[in-house]
C-alpha cells in the first residue's frame, strides 16, 4: 500500500447528535447520541475500502460525515492533504468534484421531475458551467453507454427504469465529472441479487478503468470480500477491525468479526448444516449511552474484567491487520 | 479484408442511424394529463364549468337587458319567451338571467381571487416552516391552529358591521381563513420531499440552496399544491355564498349567487325560479370544480387512489 498516494485521511471522527426524548420538559439536559465516535482510516488511490457493521453502527453516518451532509462534530478529515473541516463553502464545492455518492434507494436518490439527461448532466451544470449545452450533452451520452444505458433512453425519466438501471443513472451521474473517491453507501442493498452482482462488477470495471478509489458500505459481507482491498468492521460508532481483506476474512481477529463472518451463508447445504454460527447474546447497547471500555464487550464471548476499563483504540497486530480488542 | 471493412462501417453507420432516434420520455406531468383526460366525469366537468364562466364573463353582454333596470312590462315573472326573460324576472322586474350572470362574475371572482391569495400565501408559510424547521416552524404552525380555533363568521360580521358591505371585504375575510388547510399541507410535503435521497444527493453533488429549492423541491410540491388549489376554489365559492347569504357579502344592486340565493328563499313559495335558477347554477359550479379537483388528485397523485 505504501507506495499508493494517500488521498483521504479521516483522523478520529466523531458525529454527536444531541437527541430529546419526546416526554422530557424542554428544561431536560439534552442527551448525546454518539453516532460516530471516533473513527479513524486512510484511503488510497485506487483503493476500495469496505465498511460493514451491523444496523445503526454508524457507517451511513460516517459516510455523510466525510461529505459534510452530516457535519463531524470533532476529528480531522484530510483530503488531499486538507482538512476539509476548516474548510469554507468554497473549498467544499471544489471537493464536491473530486467525491462523489452513490446512494442506497436508486429511485428515491433521483428526482422524479427530472429527465435522465438532466440528471446525469447536473453536477457537469454546477461545477462545469462554461461547458456548452451540446458538449455537456454529449459527455453525457457517453456516459450513458458507459454505464450500460442505451443513448435513446436519454429523455425519460426515473420512473420509467428498474432499480438496476436507476442505479446505473446514480453510478454515471457520480461518475461525469471524472472524481477521484466514490462513496458507495449500500448501492446494492435494494436490488435483487443477480443485478446486485452486475451492478457491482459494473463498479469494478469503471473503478479499474478510471483508477477510482471507493467507500463501499454494505451489510452484505460476501459483496463486501467479492469488491474491497481492505475492510473496516464498525460496531456502535467505534472502529472493531481494519484489516486487509484475506487476512479479515482467513483469521479475523476481533471477536465481533468472527460473529459476523460466521453468520455468511454458505451455498452448499452440506456444508451449511453443519455451520456452526455463533449467535450474540443481548441486543445493540443504545448509542446514548454506550458501554464503558469496548462498546462490544456486553456481548463479546471472551469479555473479560479488563475490558471494562480504559477504552481500547486501533492496535497494530500485523502488516495487514489492525483490531481494538484488548485480547487479540 | 478492405471490403470487409467497408461492410462493417456500413453496419455501423445504421445502427448508428437506429439509436439516433432518442426515445421521448413521458414526464410526470404528461402522465398526470393522460389521466385526467381518462377520467370522463371530470373531463365533462371541465367543460361544464368553462361553458358556465363563458356565460358569466360574455352572456351580460349578448343580452339586451341590465342587471339593475326594471322592466316595468314584466314585474315577478316567470319564465318566458316575452323580452327574452329566459329565467324569468325578480319582484323588482330586473331580469333574472342576467343578475344570474352577473351574480356568477363576482362569485367566480371571489372565488378566484380568494383563491389566489390564500393559495399564494398558504405556500410560502408551509413552504418556509417546512424549510427552516426547528423553533420557526413549531411557531409558525401554533399560529396556524390559532387560526383554526377562531370563529369565522364572527370576525366575518365584525368587519362588514365597521368597514361596510365590500367586495374587497368578503375577499379579504375568505382569504385570511382559508389559507391554513394550503399551509399545512404544503409544510407537510417540504418536510417530505426535503429528506428525499435526491435533495441529499443534489447537496452531496454541491448544487446551490437556490438551485435545490427551485429545481428539486418546488417542482416535487406542484402536484399537491394545484390539487389542494382545485379543492379549494369551490370551498372559497360556497363560502363567498354563505357570507352573503348572511347579507355580507356584496351591496344591492351588485349581486351574487349568494345574494340572489338570499333573495330567492324569500319568496320561494309564490316565485320558485328566483331560487331555482341561482341556486341551479351555483351547484352546477360548486359540483364541476369538486369533480375537477378530484380528478387532479387521481391524476397528479396516483399512488394516493
Amino acid at each position: 500500500m505504501s507506495d499508493k498516494k494517500l488521498i483521504l485521511s479521516v483522523r478520529d471522527v466523531k458525529v454527536h447528535f444531541k437527541v430529546k426524548g419526546g416526554n422530557d420538559w424542554p428544561w431536560t439536559p439534552k442527551k448525546t447520541l454518539k453516532a460516530v465516535d471516533g473513527v479513524s482510516f486512510d484511503l488510497y488511490e485506487g483503493e476500495t475500502l469496505g465498511v460493514v457493521g451491523e444496523s445503526g453502527c454508524g457507517k451511513s453516518t460516517l459516510a455523510r460525515s466525510i461529505l459534510n451532509l452530516i457535519p463531524a462534530t470533532a476529528g480531522e478529515i484530510v483530503w488531499m492533504g486538507k482538512d476539509l473541516r476548516q474548510g469554507s463553502e468554497k473549498d467544499w464545492l471544489a471537493v464536491r468534484r473530486d467525491i462523489q455518492m452513490i446512494f442506497q434507494d436508486p429511485l428515491a436518490s433521483l428526482n422524479p421531475r427530472m429527465t435522465i439527461a438532466q440528471i446525469i448532466g447536473e453536477p457537469l451544470r454546477v461545477h462545469r458551467p462554461e461547458l456548452s449545452s451540446e458538449e455537456v450533452m454529449k459527455r453525457v451520452r457517453a456516459m450513458m453507454v458507459k454505464v450500460g444505458l442505451r443513448e435513446q433512453m436519454i429523455n425519460r425519466y426515473p420512473h420509467e427504469f428498474s432499480g438496476g438501471q436507476c442505479q446505473r443513472i446514480g453510478i454515471a451521474r457520480a461518475l461525469i465529472l471524472e472524481p477521484k473517491l466514490i462513496i458507495c453507501d449500500e448501492p446494492v442493498s435494494a436490488l435483487d441479487v443477480s443485478i446486485q452482482a452486475q451492478i457491482i462488477n459494473l463498479l469494478k470495471e469503471l473503478q479499474r478503468e478510471m483508477g477510482l478509489a471507493l467507500i463501499f458500505i454494505a451489510h452484505d459481507l460476501a459483496v463486501v470480500k467479492h469488491i474491497s482491498d481492505r475492510i473496516l468492521v464498525m460496531y456502535l460508532g467505534r472502529e472493531m477491525e481494519l484489516a486487509e481483506k484475506h487476512a479479515l476474512y482467513d483469521k479475523p481477529s476481533h471477536p465481533y468479526t468472527r460473529a459476523l463472518l460466521s453468520a455468511i451463508p454458505i451455498p452448499d447445504p452440506k456444508l451449511e448444516r453443519n455451520k456452526v454460527i455463533q449467535i450474540l447474546q443481548g441486543d445493540l447497547p443504545s448509542p446514548i449511552n454506550p458501554p464503558s471500555g469496548c462498546v462490544f464487550r456486553t456481548r463479546c464471548p471472551l469479555a473479560e474484567a479488563q475490558c471494562a476499563g480504559e477504552r481500547p483504540e486501533l492496535r497494530r497486530l500485523s502488516a495487514d491487520t489492525q483490531s481494538s480488542c484488548l485480547l487479540a | 479484408m478492405l471490403f470487409r471493412s467497408k461492410q462493417k462501417a456500413v453496419a455501423e453507420a445504421m445502427a448508428a442511424n437506429l439509436s439516433m432516434a432518442a426515445v421521448e420520455g413521458r414526464s410526470p406531468w404528461a402522465d398526470a394529463r393522460e389521466r385526467f383526460l381518462r377520467n370522463k366525469a371530470a373531463v365533462v366537468s371541465l367543460i361544464l364549468l368553462s361553458l358556465v364562466v363563458l356565460a358569466c364573463v360574455f352572456g351580460p353582454m349578448l343580452l339586451p337587458h341590465s342587471y339593475e333596470d326594471t322592466d316595468w312590462d314584466a314585474m315577478a315573472m316567470a319564465p318566458t319567451w316575452h323580452n327574452l326573460h329566459l329565467f324569468g324576472t325578480d319582484d323588482l322586474g330586473r331580469d333574472l338571467l342576467v343578475r344570474t350572470l352577473i351574480g356568477g362574475r363576482i362569485s367566480l371572482m371571489v372565488g378566484l381571487m380568494a383563491t389566489i391569495a390564500s393559495v399564494t400565501i398558504g405556500i410560502v408559510w408551509g413552504a418556509t416552516a417546512g424549510f427552516l424547521g426547528g423553533k420557526v416552524d413549531t411557531v409558525m404552525m401554533r399560529i396556524v391552529d390559532m387560526m383554526y380555533a377562531v370563529p369565522y363568521l364572527l370576525i366575518a360580521i365584525l368587519m362588514v358591521t365597521l368597514l361596510g358591505r365590500e367586495f374587497y371585504l368578503v375577499v379579504l375575510t375568505i382569504t385570511v381563513f382559508s389559507w391554513m388547510d394550503m399551509a399545512r399541507v404544503v409544510r407537510g410535503q417540504t418536510l417530505s420531499v426535503k429528506s428525499k435521497e435526491f435533495v441529499e444527493a443534489a447537496r452531496a453533488i454541491g448544487v446551490s440552496t437556490g438551485s435545490i429549492i427551485f429545481r428539486h423541491v418546488v417542482p416535487n410540491l406542484l402536484g399537491i399544491v394545484v390539487i389542494y388549489t382545485t379543492v379549494t376554489v369551490p370551498g372559497v365559492i360556497l363560502t363567498e355564498s354563505v357570507l352573503s347569504f348572511l347579507g355580507l357579502g356584496v351591496q344591492e344592486p351588485m349581486t351574487s349567487w349568494g345574494v340572489l340565493i338570499e333573495d330567492g328563499t324569500g319568496v320561494m313559495e309564490t316565485t320558485p325560479w328566483m331560487l331555482l335558477f341561482p341556486a341551479a347554477m351555483l351547484s352546477l359550479t360548486l359540483y364541476c370544480a369538486n369533480y375537477i379537483g378530484d380528478g387532479m388528485r387521481d391524476a397528479l397523485d396516483p399512488k394516493d387512489r
